[in-house]
């Protein structure tokens, strides 16, 4: 017997009980849609995000207190204050890094803004006047930050699009005054709205100058972040070399035992790489959960599979008694459930890729986030190839059972 | 050489220690081009002996050689092989697939049987052209009378060319118009195309119909005649 033939005759017996047969590949058309819009909105999100990384420049190289964590106590020294204005001038001297472009300390923390008794938490960054054009961050009024208010240590701030819209509401927010920890800071220019999904959110943060924020708003002689603009992407590799040398003998560290370093150099290529990581575990999680919902689909396709089978006893007497062989049988009702579980697999990624487009949709034009659609051919495969490996684990047993019943009992079955 | 051979066949069921004996001691050849029947009362055995000389059954004791060959011999795979060519069954419920037209019934054993798919047609509908039903090829076995349903079902004993039919009560469930076609179909077939035909019945005007009646009771073979002078004698009554 052949497989065309083992197909059609399977065919027959689905449409034959046509509504059993849909009711019973609900549970894989679930499974399968749960793990194609798991896939393809994990896949999504891991694209919005690390477009979002690339936008704030891969030639930036981020260099971070405490070593490269690797366990709990390394990520307290995150927080430490190994990085501080020697190796500042250290790193911006032309001969330690010939390709880096610019080198910039970077202070955050939050703090109050008081604007006419509207006080509001905000995130402040203490930046370098290079730090909005490393970030393609752009004020859409007034101006940036620049060399003179650096060196000043001057008293004013770019504000966010949210905090300008809860400090300011649709008022005119350039040269306006805002309190914060009891200095006047005088606005000097507004970010243009970017919309949520960032790493970093800025339309809630507000940029002042770092020596402004080192000295009267956080009090501190470290910084928390120093970041280095590579000429190029191709030269990035080599800076981070530099940066490496260059700390270390600041630090008087001798050996190159990266375990003794106190900084970590991080570039984009690499966050990016993490978030991959990441966000693919994640997305692995997720569809092994929705994939518990298979196993249940599958217990569904051995149920219907048993009680069709038994329905039909005498048919298989028959076509023993008429010359087929075990395998015979196995193949027919094996076929029969891997055709149940694919048509329902299919059905699956139809609804898990409809699913997934309207998400897509509503985040992009509802959420205002920069969503793009997509579908993994991957996540496809992998579903028929798991709805088929379904049918057949679980169409084996009441397959065999069939096979092997004696035709004699089969025939005479009532 | 016979084209069947038993020696000392017995089929013995146990259930929970109690053994039923349905089946002792039966011994008899068949030889090619015969018709048979196997006469006995019900729960005599002689549908336990049909089903193991169709191999659909297996005896607990004795020798059963088809063809020369013992059976004990053969794998489940072959035996699977030897129904599909060279034997074709008939039942008394016509076990015809519901829902199935009668070219697809008749069909169903061509499938199994390692023919091309582009003859199984042609053979199908020869066949039913020979128990004349050539009339009915598209209905399902709901829309045919009994005696219809049977003819059907010869037609598809007949697909594969077997060279011995077994028939198992093929009257019981027909009026006795329509049982006596079915047994002049089977009559001629012994006849004219030579199929080796091994029937069981209980009723003597059916097992009239065979050249050699054995006569089986509480799973012995009692008598085994040859039996054309009756039906001579009979057929000489009714002119």
């Amino acid at each position: 017997m052949n497989l065309k033939y083992s197909l059609k005759i399977a065919a027959i017996g689905l449409k034959t009980n046509r509504s059993r047969s849909l009711l019973t590949i609900l549970g894989i058309v679930i499974g399968i849609m749960s793990i194609i819009l798991v896939m393809s909105l994990g896949k999504g999100a891991q694209d919005l995000i690390l477009g979002e990384i690339q936008s704030m420049g891969a030639k930036v190289i981020e260099i971070h207190p405490g070593r490269e964590p690797k366990g709990f106590s390394d990520i307290l020294q995150m927080f430490g204050d190994s990085l501080k204005e020697k190796d500042l001038i250290a790193l911006q001297k032309k001969e330690n890094l010939p390709h880096a472009k610019s080198v910039e300390p970077l202070v955050f923390g939050g703090a109050t803004a008081v604007f006419e008794n509207e006080a509001n938490n905000i995130s402040i960054y203490g930046v370098g006047e290079e730090f909005m054009r490393m970030f393609s961050v752009e004020v859409n009024k007034g101006r940036s930050i620049d060399q003179d208010d650096v060196k000043n240590r001057a008293d004013v701030v770019i504000i966010g699009s949210k905090v300008k819209e809860d400090l300011f509401g649709n008022d005119e927010a350039i040269g306006q005054k805002i309190k914060i920890k009891n200095r006047n800071f005088k606005v000097i220019g507004t970010l243009a709205k970017k919309g949520g999904g960032s790493m970093v959110n800025f339309d809630e943060v507000s940029l002042i100058p770092w020596t402004t924020a080192q000295q009267y708003i956080f009090g501190i002689k470290y910084y928390q972040e120093i970041l280095v603009e590579a000429e190029s992407e191709s030269s990035v590799d080599e800076t981070v070399q530099d940066i490496k040398i260059t700390l270390r003998n600041s630090h008087n560290i001798t050996d190159s035992d990266p375990e003794k370093d106190d900084f970590n150099v991080s570039t984009q290529a690499q966050a990016m790489e993490q978030v991959g990581t990441i966000m693919g575990i994640l997305t692995m999680f997720l569809a092994a959960v929705a994939a518990i919902s298979l196993i249940v689909g599958g217990v569904g396709i051995m149920n219907i599979m048993l009680v069709s089978v038994t329905e039909r006893t005498r048919e298989i007497g028959l076509r023993k008694a008429i010359g087929a062989t075990e395998k015979d049988i196995l193949a027919q009702f094996l076929s029969e459930a891997v055709l149940l579980t694919i048509i329902g697999g299919l059905i699956g990624i139809i609804l898990g890729a409809f699913f997934s487009f309207i998400a897509s949709l509503i985040l992009s034009k509802v959420a205002g986030l920069n969503w793009t659609f997509t579908f993994p051919v991957s996540a496809a495969l992998l579903g028929l190839g798991v709805s088929a490996l379904i049918g057949l684990i679980f169409g084996i047993y009441p397959a065999r059972k069939a096979a092997l019943k004696n035709p004699i009992d089969a025939l005479r079955y009532e | 050489m016979a084209l069947i051979e038993v020696k000392d066949l017995a089929k013995i069921y146990s259930n929970e220690g109690l053994e039923t004996i349905a089946l002792n001691k039966a011994s008899f050849t068949i030889d090619e081009g015969e018709f048979v029947a196997i006469m006995g009362p019900s729960g005599s055995g002689k549908s336990t002996l049909l089903h193991i000389l169709g191999l659909l059954d297996k005896q607990t004791k004795g020798d059963y050689k088809f063809n020369g060959k013992s059976i004990e011999n053969y794998s489940t795979e072959e035996l699977a092989h030897i129904r599909s060519q060279q034997m074709g069954f008939i039942f008394q419920s016509f076990n015809l697939l519901p829902r199935t037209s009668v070219l697809d019934n008749v069909r169903l054993p061509l499938v199994y049987s390692g023919k091309p798919e582009k003859l199984w047609d042609k053979i199908a509908l020869d066949a039913i052209e020979s128990v004349g039903l050539s009339h009915r090829i598209s209905n399902t076995p709901s829309q045919l009378s009994g005696g219809e349903q049977q003819r059907a079902a010869i037609a598809r004993a007949l697909v594969n060319n077997p060279r011995v039919i077994f028939a198992d009560e093929p009257t019981g469930n027909l009026d006795s118009k329509s049982g006596r076609m079915i047994m002049e179909t089977l009559q001629k077939l012994n006849e004219e195309k030579k199929h080796t035909i091994i029937l069981i019945t209980h009723e003597t005007f059916t097992a009239e119909h065979a050249q050699r009646i054995i006569h089986i009771y509480d799973g012995e073979i009692i008598s085994d005649e040859k039996v054309r002078i009756i039906r001579k004698a009979n057929e000489e009554f009714h002119k």
